[in-house]
Parts: C-alpha cells; sequence; structure tokens
C-alpha cells in the first residue's frame, strides 16, 4: 500500500523492518530524521533494538563494528563529516569482513561549511572496501535498505546504501513499504558464522606481516568482484519476495537504441527521467542509472553502453585536480572496447545547487561537438569569481 | 601459541548467494591459542576446591554457558585467557598483568583490545595467545567497539562479560573521547588501561600518562630540557567524575589486589575501570628482572597511589606504612637518569616529583598503620620477583 512518507521516515521503517540488534548514530544534518524516527520506533515499543546514542560517528561505526563482530544485526547511518570521522573504521569493518549496514545521507564535504547535498562523502570512501548502492527515489532507499542487510550478510561486507540529503531525505513521496511477514521471509535471523563465541574462542583483527597481507587484500578484491552476482540474486530475489526490483547493478530508462547516453547515480536519475519523460531530449536518450558503484560494475556497463556514441557521465562530487571520480573510472572500464563512446564528464549540483529538469537538453546541446569534454563543472557561474580563479 | 593454518582459507570458487551463509575462518581472525588442545587434555586439578574457588568467575550462571566451557571451567585451577607463548619482552609488566587481569576474569568473557604492544604480541598471524573471544579493531576505539558488543550481547540475551584494554596512549589520550562515551552511557564493561606511562609499541613516545621530568624519544633530556615538560594526567579522576559504580588503579606489583579488583569490576553491572600500572623494562630502562620492583617502589614512594572509588568516593587506599623516597624509585630506570646529574634543575626536579608523591599520600591519606600489603594470595610469587630480598 503506498502511503506519503518522508524518506527519512521510510527509511527509519525500512530498518525497523530488518529487526536490527543493534542500533548506534550520531546526529548530523541531513541524516538526523533518519535517526529521530529510530529513536521514536523504540520508545513507542515498535522496534526491539539496542539504541546506542553515542559521541562521535567515530564511535557510532566503532559500535556497529563491534554489535557486529559479537553476532547482532547492526546499523547507522551518517552524512559528510561524519562520513569522514568515521572513515578509519569503515576500512576497518571492511578489512575485517564485518557484515552491517550504513545510509549515507549524502552531503558535501567542507570547508567551506555547507550542509546540502552533494556526493563528495560517499565518494570519499569509495576505496574502503565497503559495496555502494547509490538510490534515485525513496521507494528504492527503503528497497535497497532491506536488500542491503542480505547481500552484508552474505558477502561479509559492509554495505552503504547512498541516499542524496534533503533531495530524498527529507522528501515526502508515496512509498510502499512491504509487510513484516514478507521481510522476514526474504530476510532470515542474522547468523554470523565468525561471532564471538566464548564457546569457540577466535581472535579477530590479528597483525598480518608482509607474509599474508597482500593475501588478505586479494580476498577482500576477490569477496568485492564476487558480490557483483551476489547483489543482482538478491534484488531478483526481492523481487519476487516483495514485488518490486531495486535496479541490479544498473538500470537503464529510455530507448534502447540511442546513441546518447546519460549516467548518473542517485536523485539525478529521476531528475533525468523526469525530462525525458517531459520530452525535453530532442533525440533519443537513455539514462544509464549506476545503481552499485562499489564493486564496480564493468561488465553491465559495457553491455549498456552498446551502440552508444556519446555518453555523458554526470556526477555530484569530482576530484579535485583530477576530475571526474566516476567519468575517470567509466572511462578505465571502457578503455580496452574496440568502439567505445565519447565520453564527456561533467560535474552538478554541488554543495545542493539546484539540478532541474532542463539540465538534460542542455547537456545533449553541450556535447554536440565532435570533441568530447573531458571534464569541467557544468553548473559553475564564472562571472562570480575573480577573473584569476575563472 | 597454537599455529593454525588451516584458518588461512582460500577463496570458494562460486559466489556465496545465499543469506547467512557458513563461513570458516577469515585471514586476520586466528583461532585461539590452547583452547582446543587444553580442552581434549586437562590438567590435572591439583585441588578441586581451589578449581571451584579460583576457576569460577563470580556472578555467571554456568548452566547457561554449555558443557564445554562449564567443563573446561572446572578442570582448571586457573582458567588462562591468555596464553604464554606470545612475543612481549622480558619482564614485561603488560604481559604479566594482562596474564593477572584474564586469570581473575575466567572464561566467560570476551575482549576488544585497541592497537599497541598487547595487541601486536599476542597475536602475530595465523598465532593468537588469546584463549576467549578477542578483537582488535583500531588504536581509539576499543571502548566503542566494547559498547557495542555489550550491546549485541544484551540484544541477543547473553551475559558474557565484556572487557576492553587498551594501553596508556589509547586511553589517556586518542581514545579517551570513546571511553568517556561508555562510561557515560553505563555499559556494562570493564576497561583495563594497561598504564606504561609512554607509546612504547610506536618507540617510547610521550603520552599525557608519562609522568613530569620522564625522558622519553619525544620529551627528550638536553641543555634546553629536562624531559617532560607536563604532569601526569590524572585520569582516574577524570573516570571517577562519571560517578562509575567502581575506577580503581592497582599494580602488577601487587597480584592478589589486582585480582581482586577484577574480580569486583567483573561482578557489577555496569561500567568499570581499572588503572593498572605496568612497568615496561625497554621504554624505562631497567633490567627486565626489576619490573615488580620498580612496580612496587611506585607504590610505595606515593607517585602511584593504589586506589578504588566507587560513585566518585575514595573507597579504598593500599596503605604505605613507610613511605620510600621518590629517588630510590627513580634512579634504577634510565628514563630519570638525567635527574641524577650534578645540577641545580636535576636537583630541583626531584623535589618537584618528591612534592607530587608527598600531595599524593596526604590527598589519597595513603600513610596507614596496617602491615604492608604484602599480603594474602600470590604474594609468594609477587616475592620472588621482588623488592623483598
Amino acid at each position: 500500500m503506498l502511503k506519503a512518507l518522508e524518506g527519512s521516515q521510510a527509511l527509519a521503517r525500512a530498518v525497523a523492518l530488518c529487526r536490527p540488534g543493534v542500533v548506534a548514530a550520531y546526529p548530523i544534518t541531513p541524516q538526523t530524521h533518519i535517526v529521530e524516527n529510530i529513536s521514536k520506533l523504540v520508545a513507542d515499543g515498535e522496534m526491539g533494538c539496542e539504541l546506542v546514542s553515542v559521541e562521535s560517528e567515530f564511535s557510532a561505526a566503532s559500535v556497529v563494528l563491534g554489535a557486529a563482530a559479537a553476532g547482532a544485526r547492526a546499523y547507522t547511518a551518517s552524512s559528510s563529516q561524519g562520513i569522514m570521522l568515521m572513515s578509519e573504521v569503515l576500512y576497518n569493518m571492511a578489512g575485517l569482513r564485518i557484515p552491517a549496514v550504513i545510509t549515507c545521507a549524502n552531503r558535501s564535504v567542507g570547508a567551506p561549511l555547507n550542509i546540502w547535498n552533494d556526493q563528495a562523502d560517499s565518494m570519499a570512501i569509495r576505496d574502503s572496501g565497503c559495496i555502494q548502492l547509490y538510490c534515485a527515489d525513496n521507494q528504492e532507499g527503503v528497497d535497497s535498505t532491506i536488500q542491503a542487510f542480505r547481500i552484508a550478510e552474505a558477502t561479509e561486507l559492509p554495505v552503504m546504501v547512498c541516499v542524496d540529503g534533503f533531495v530524498l531525505t527529507h522528501t515526502l513521496e508515496p512509498i510502499d513499504l512491504p509487510s513484516q511477514t514478507k521481510v522476514d521471509r526474504f530476510l532470515p535471523e542474522f547468523d554470523f558464522a565468525r561471532r564471538l563465541d566464548p564457546k569457540a574462542p577466535k581472535s579477530f583483527g590479528t597483525l598480518v606481516d608482509p607474509g599474508w597481507f597482500t593475501e588478505v587484500r586479494h580476498s577482500h578484491h576477490r569477496a568485492m568482484q564476487k558480490a557483483l552476482p551476489v547483489i543482482e540474486e538478491i534484488d531478483a530475489a526481492y523481487e519476487k519476495a516483495i514485488g518490486r526490483a531495486a535496479g541490479g547493478l544498473l538500470k537503464t530508462h529510455g530507448p534502447k537504441g540511442a546513441k546518447t547516453a546519460v549516467l548518473a547515480l542517485g536523485s539525478v536519475v529521476s531528475t533525468l527521467r523526469q525530462g525525458l519523460n517531459d520530452g525535453l531530449a530532442k533525440t533519443p536518450v537513455k539514462i544509464i542509472q549506476l545503481r552499485c558503484f562499489r564493486p564496480f560494475p564493468t561488465e553491465a556497463l559495457i553491455e549498456a553502453v552498446d551502440g552508444v556514441d556519446d555518453l555523458i557521465v554526470l556526477e555530484r562530487a569530482f576530484s579535485p585536480g583530477l576530475g571526474g571520480i566516476v567519468g575517470t573510472e567509466v572511462t578505465a572500464a571502457l578503455a580496452h572496447l574496440k568502439k567505445r563512446p565519447r565520453i564527456h564528464n561533467f560535474a552538478v549540483g554541488l554543495g545542493g545547487r539546484d539540478v532541474p529538469v532542463e539540465l538534460l537538453p542542455e547537456l545533449i546541446a553541450a556535447t554536440r561537438g565532435t570533441t568530447p569534454e573531458p571534464f569541467r563543472i557544468f553548473d559553475v557561474e564564472l562571472d562570480k569569481l575573480p577573473a584569476e580563479d575563472r | 601459541m597454537a599455529k593454525t593454518p588451516e584458518t588461512a582459507k582460500k577463496a570458494p570458487s562460486k559466489a556465496a548467494s545465499k543469506p547467512a551463509k557458513a563461513k570458516t575462518a577469515k585471514a586476520g581472525d586466528a583461532k585461539s591459542g590452547g583452547a582446543k588442545g587444553k580442552s581434549a587434555a586437562p590438567a590435572e586439578t591439583p585441588s578441586r576446591k581451589v578449581a571451584a574457588g579460583v576457576g569460577t568467575a563470580p556472578g555467571v550462571d554456568a548452566q547457561a554457558l554449555g558443557g564445554e566451557l562449564a567443563e573446561l571451567r572446572r578442570r582448571q585451577p586457573r582458567f588462562r585467557g591468555l596464553e604464554a607463548g606470545h612475543r612481549a619482552c622480558q619482564g614485561c609488566g603488560e604481559a604479566l598483568g594482562a596474564r593477572l587481569v584474564m586469570e581473575a576474569a575466567g572464561p566467560d568473557v570476551m575482549v576488544a583490545n585497541a592497537t599497541g604492544c598487547l595487541e601486536v604480541f599476542t597475536t602475530p598471524w595465523p598465532q593468537s595467545a588469546w584463549r576467549v573471544p578477542w578483537i582488535h579493531s583500531l588504536f581509539e576505539n576499543a571502548a566503542a567497539v566494547a559498547s557495542g558488543m555489550e550491546a549485541a550481547l544484551k540484544a541477543r540475551g547473553h551475559r558474557t562479560k565484556v572487557m576492553a584494554f587498551g594501553g596508556d596512549g589509547s586511553t589517556f589520550d586518542i581514545g579517551f573521547q570513546a571511553l568517556s562515551g561508555m562510561l557515560e552511557r553505563t555499559h556494562n564493561v570493564l576497561y583495563v588501561c594497561f598504564d606504561n606511562e609512554a607509546y612504547m609499541n610506536t618507540g617510547i613516545q610521550r603520552s599525557s600518562s608519562t609522568p613530569h621530568a620522564a625522558a622519553t624519544t619525544t620529551s627528550p633530556a638536553g641543555s634546553q630540557r629536562m624531559g617532560k615538560r607536563h604532569l601526569k594526567k590524572d585520569l582516574l579522576q577524570i573516570i571517577a567524575a562519571h560517578h562509575v559504580p567502581y575506577a580503581a588503579s592497582a599494580s602488577v606489583a601487587y597480584a592478589a589486589d589486582l585480582r581482586r579488583k577484577v574480580r569486583r569490576a567483573i561482578e557489577i553491572e555496569g561500567p568499570t575501570f581499572l588503572l593498572l600500572h605496568v612497568p615496561c623494562p625497554l621504554g624505562w630502562g631497567h633490567d627486565g628482572a626489576k619490573t615488580i620492583e620498580i612496580a612496587r617502589l611506585a607504590v610505595q614512594t606515593g607517585l602511584f597511589p593504589v586506589v578504588e572509588l566507587e560513585r566518585n568516593e575514595l573507597a579504598g587506599v593500599m596503605p604505605i606504612r613507610q613511605p620510600r623516597p621518590v629517588s630510590d624509585y627513580l634512579k634504577l630506570q634510565n628514563r630519570f637518569r638525567h635527574l641524577f646529574g650534578n645540577d641545580h634543575r636535576a636537583r630541583q626536579e626531584r623535589e618537584h616529583l618528591q612534592a607530587l608523591a608527598d600531595h599524593n599520600i596526604a590527598t589519597y591519606h595513603l600513610l596507614g598503620e596496617e602491615p604492608d600489603p604484602l599480603d594474602t594470595e600470590g604474594a609468594d610469587t609477587v616475592r620472588r620477583g621482588g623488592l623483598i630480598a
């Protein structure tokens, strides 16, 4: 049944449906509504977890790490500076192969201080060894959150579900929350085989010397690669159980034979889709939504760009001094193809700058030349800057 | 330590497609030391009475533990959660301290261990000296990881006691915030700080626990400096100010006192804290055979007061009958060698340290008429390597 829910409220309810044993969190805008809603569900007896209100995001992630190691399904959420503060723990959790779910309510990283949406936070920890899923709307947020627990527990890897701050977290949408019965059937009780247990004591996180470190890293890399089909299988299982898929590794919208494609992550995809439905693109265009950014779905991407001449890669973050992060990765993934599309790479919507539906035709117009656009910030207003900074 | 190469697993060829699929250990998780071997061939129990009295951790329902664990405990006069054969230096106070803490704690515990010497010398993959569930995550999060473990056990309806271990670097400095949070949230965790008064694992750098005037590699003595310029942080008072039910200091030289405090802390349902003074022969610059003697002198001079605080009230002290001059303690250690030069600054600093010791004696009312507490259980063990000639 569809209900009008704020994104954060829907996410909190999705977490509750997964029956976590431990939730730890520290407040940060725009994640706050998620943990406030969880706190209320606990206070009202609708959620039976141990809620640990910690003194920092660093401890939030650490509590989750300890809780999952001790055998409890564990969850936390954060944004921006909070994700940065967690980053040491996230690397550690992934390296220890401890399954847990983290929501990233995407927000820019300061300075300058800015509480609004871009994806610099989750992009900054892309090499942590955590799985990252990006959601185009709040329904996907709900579905991906429920799937994330099963993915984490099947792969023994932490899963970060990325939802754009404010654009999704603070927006009301008609949401279908699956029933508890269906979720229970889809998501069995967490049974962590390696959990800390006095009856079978194990040592976690030992000192690993150069004789073994490479092999451990290799195993982690393999585990991430092996997660690719798992993410697809779990999405299929979810569709069977709940009646709706969340998009697997990536999904495309628009005409199949389109020669132009726009690749994006997160809520921008919804905006682009709207532009497409409104007929704003004068030429056939397809939208490629990269749902799974880590592990990087190279094979699925190659399939999706088959027959595409111009590929526009949009992102809400970039690497100063290099350019696009997603753009660079997409370029690398397609580099060995004999016939590969011209890749145009733009950053848009940094620090909450509005991304309007009119973006779609503007993007297409900007790439009509014969030379590809290597990277630029699409919506920068240079006239605001002193001449030397333009 | 038992070598367990079988835990170095190979990557399975097919991707896991089902949730909660049973897995073997990942690299980085080592099977614990001798638990398997010992339970298969248990040592003869010298006395059943001892086995019942010492081997059973208080406040734990043996029925709920499952057969194997209860049997292990019954057969062992003293369960050693930290097994011998680790790679600590000779005379390491921390290794001895950890052994004594684990003996008193018994088998129904879990440990979150901060990065540091204790973590490094006990778990060189694929070996581990731990016979209880043990996890090392990071330098500054042992208290938070322990909080999570405790919350998980609560959620799952288990009563295993969670302990967190850290050195002075991870407790006084980098993990201080996480520790404060753990205490404030009243997690049922015993935090033990093994205080050897500097960053020993990285090569003897000063911490906020390093005593005034001690030389370390980052507070060296020189023509312009007499070692560390600042005072040792009074961590115990800060801990007590969280109004925790129990916060105590202890010394590795007083084993019986230490064991009693561990048992007491474990019985309490709530956050408890133990500051354990453990000499480091390498970092302090003394003979490894003098660890106990030096630890004992730290107490008998008043430089390291051994006290108990309950809800921020002084509840007990280890009395000193005849305080020893601080120079007796200082002169045995190279870290204070510069204080014995023919130099008025050296004399001044010695006087300063004496004043600090006198202040501790006065503040905690350490002067006592009772016999010196070379007492009761375990006193013999102490005497062998200790002060009494």
